[in-house]
């Protein structure tokens, strides 16, 4: 049992077309895929609000005039 | 060459091999402005220059020696002793190690093989900056790159080599052979040479060494990502017909094919290179929680561990498995550092050698029965072989030989740098030689000036 569906490579290559593993599983690993990426923008958009919320309170007026100047 | 068909393969061959080792030498660029960019402002000539030596001394080696192991060794030491039929051909003295109008191949193929073996040493430069002498890193940059990787790649990369027939290993594009070896040195090496002064705080507690420079560290890496495109392109055969692979494959269509000479094709090896960059950063953005630096090896990290199987993965599942390696290299990274007080500078090991390892092993799992090359009675890959393959790789001709031949080294007290120079940074001598000569010419101009 192989994952592409060919135990040997002695096969004629006009014959031959996908051989990832799993196939006919496409629709899942693209159902999969793209739960990792919009999976990805909730955490980094998640995590950006409680960065900059923390940021916020951060700034003491002082050096933000420092850091305006610096540009 | 004898007809027009066979003479345009071999020139698009030797032209196509040519290329992918232009493209490679981007890798070494990379890691070049990535450790003078990682390294504090008074080493950093020292470290371009330990970067730069790899280069020649590993290049003459590999003539004398590191090529002609790949070719006799595939069978050694366990099932059939030197290969005298293909090594003889690859010594130094041979009629193909030169230039030889009958054979325009030779020598494009060992320069891709030599651009392996400058980024195995490259890798454990890495990992080494600011503290180790560079007359024992040299010793060990000739050590992996024209002697214990090639030995790999004979076991591993070669089309007959052992670990390809008996145990079905599987490294299409070198999670194992040359990252997660080089990997493995780099911590053997660690773990002799010991951390940089002010690395680990009184209690144990690791201290973050910023670069002195994150532009050019960030250019490094995109670099490196250039160079290991190239990289992948090198690792297949370009154009092959069926009859040449021994008449393994049936019928008359040709292909281009991995390493082992089993079918694949440019297209299938760009998505995967190019998704598993994708998954790796996305994985390291988020577990990093936004850290630069981790975020950019992390792209790297995805591809190394993808590697494996980058032939044959669907896209979908290359970005996954560059995800998912990434998020434990993370961890192993940081446990590691904190559990045995290593310092890894630019994270090599992790980068590298995990992610090579955990590469190796999930190929062993999603291509469960795929043939490894098209030779009949090859073991098919399995998750044993991968992972006693990662073994080997990682510990038996990585680790092993870094940690004796540091440990000797350090016994002869001639590894580590005097501690009063680390704090001087290796650097300075030169440093005050620019600044001496620059006052003088100085001084000497005014001077003419005053006379005038």
């Amino acid at each position: 049992m192989s994952t592409i569906g060919y135990e040997s490579w002695a096969v004629d290559l006009a014959d031959v077309g996908p051989v990832y593993p799993f196939q006919g599983s496409e629709v899942l690993m693209v159902i999969l895929g793209v739960a990792f990426w919009i999976g990805w923008h909730r955490i980094q958009f998640v995590r950006e609000g409680k960065h900059l919320e923390e940021a916020k309170h951060m700034g003491d007026e002082e050096k933000i005039h420092k850091i305006l100047e610096k540009y | 060459m004898d007809g027009n068909l066979n003479a345009l393969t071999t020139i698009f061959t030797e032209f196509y091999y040519w290329v992918t080792v232009v493209f490679m030498f981007l890798i070494h660029v990379g890691f070049c402005m990535y450790e003078v960019g990682a390294s504090r402002h008074r080493n950093h000539m020292h470290t371009l220059m330990k970067n730069i030596m790899i280069i020649p001394l590993v290049t003459v080696t590999f003539f004398f020696f590191g090529w002609w192991i790949y070719w006799a060794f595939p069978d050694f030491p366990f099932f059939g002793g030197l290969n005298q039929d293909l090594a003889p051909a690859n010594l130094p003295w041979s009629e193909t190690m030169g230039t030889n109008l009958a054979d325009r191949i030779t020598g494009v193929f060992w320069a891709a093989f030599l651009l392996f073996s400058w980024t195995a040493a490259s890798i454990v430069s890495g990992a080494v900056i600011e503290r180790i002498r560079s007359s024992a890193l040299w010793v060990h940059a000739v050590l992996i790159g024209s002697v214990f990787w090639i030995i790999d790649a004979a076991w591993g990369w070669h089309y007959a080599g052992w670990m390809v027939r008996e145990l079905g290993y599987h490294d299409a594009y070198a999670s194992g052979v040359i990252h997660a070896i080089a990997g493995g040195y780099a911590l053997g090496v660690i773990m002799v040479l010991g951390p940089r002064i002010g690395k680990f705080a009184p209690d144990g507690t690791p201290r973050d060494i910023p670069p002195h420079n994150p532009w050019m560290l960030t250019i490094g890496i995109f670099l490196i990502y250039s160079g290991f495109w190239g990289f992948y392109a090198a690792c297949n055969v370009p154009l092959i017909s069926p009859e040449v692979i021994g008449g393994e494959i049936v019928g008359t269509t040709w292909t281009a094919t991995n390493i082992y000479l089993a079918p694949t094709s440019l297209s299938a090896i760009t998505f995967n290179f190019l998704m598993s960059l994708s998954g790796g950063l996305m994985a390291a953005y988020v577990v990093s929680k936004g850290d630069a630096f981790w975020t950019f090896s992390g792209g790297l990290a995805g591809i190394i561990t993808a590697s494996a199987g980058n032939d044959l993965y669907h896209p979908i599942q290359a970005m996954l498995v560059g995800a998912v390696g990434v998020v434990i290299v993370y961890k192993l990274h940081y446990w590691v550092e904190r559990k045995f007080k290593l310092d890894d500078a630019v994270g090599a090991v992790a980068v590298h050698g995990y992610s090579g390892v955990v590469g190796l092993i999930i190929a062993g799992f999603l291509l469960w029965g795929v043939p490894s090359s098209p030779f009949e009675g090859y073991a098919a890959i399995n998750p044993i072989g991968q992972t006693v393959g990662a073994f080997i790789m990682f510990f038996v001709l990585g680790w092993l030989p870094a940690f004796i031949v540091s440990k000797m080294q350090a016994a002869a007290g001639v590894l580590r740098i005097p501690e009063e120079v680390e704090l001087q940074g290796l650097d300075y001598a030169e440093h005050h030689a620019y600044e001496d000569a620059k006052a003088e010419i100085i001084a000497a101009d005014k001077a003419a000036l005053a006379g005038q």
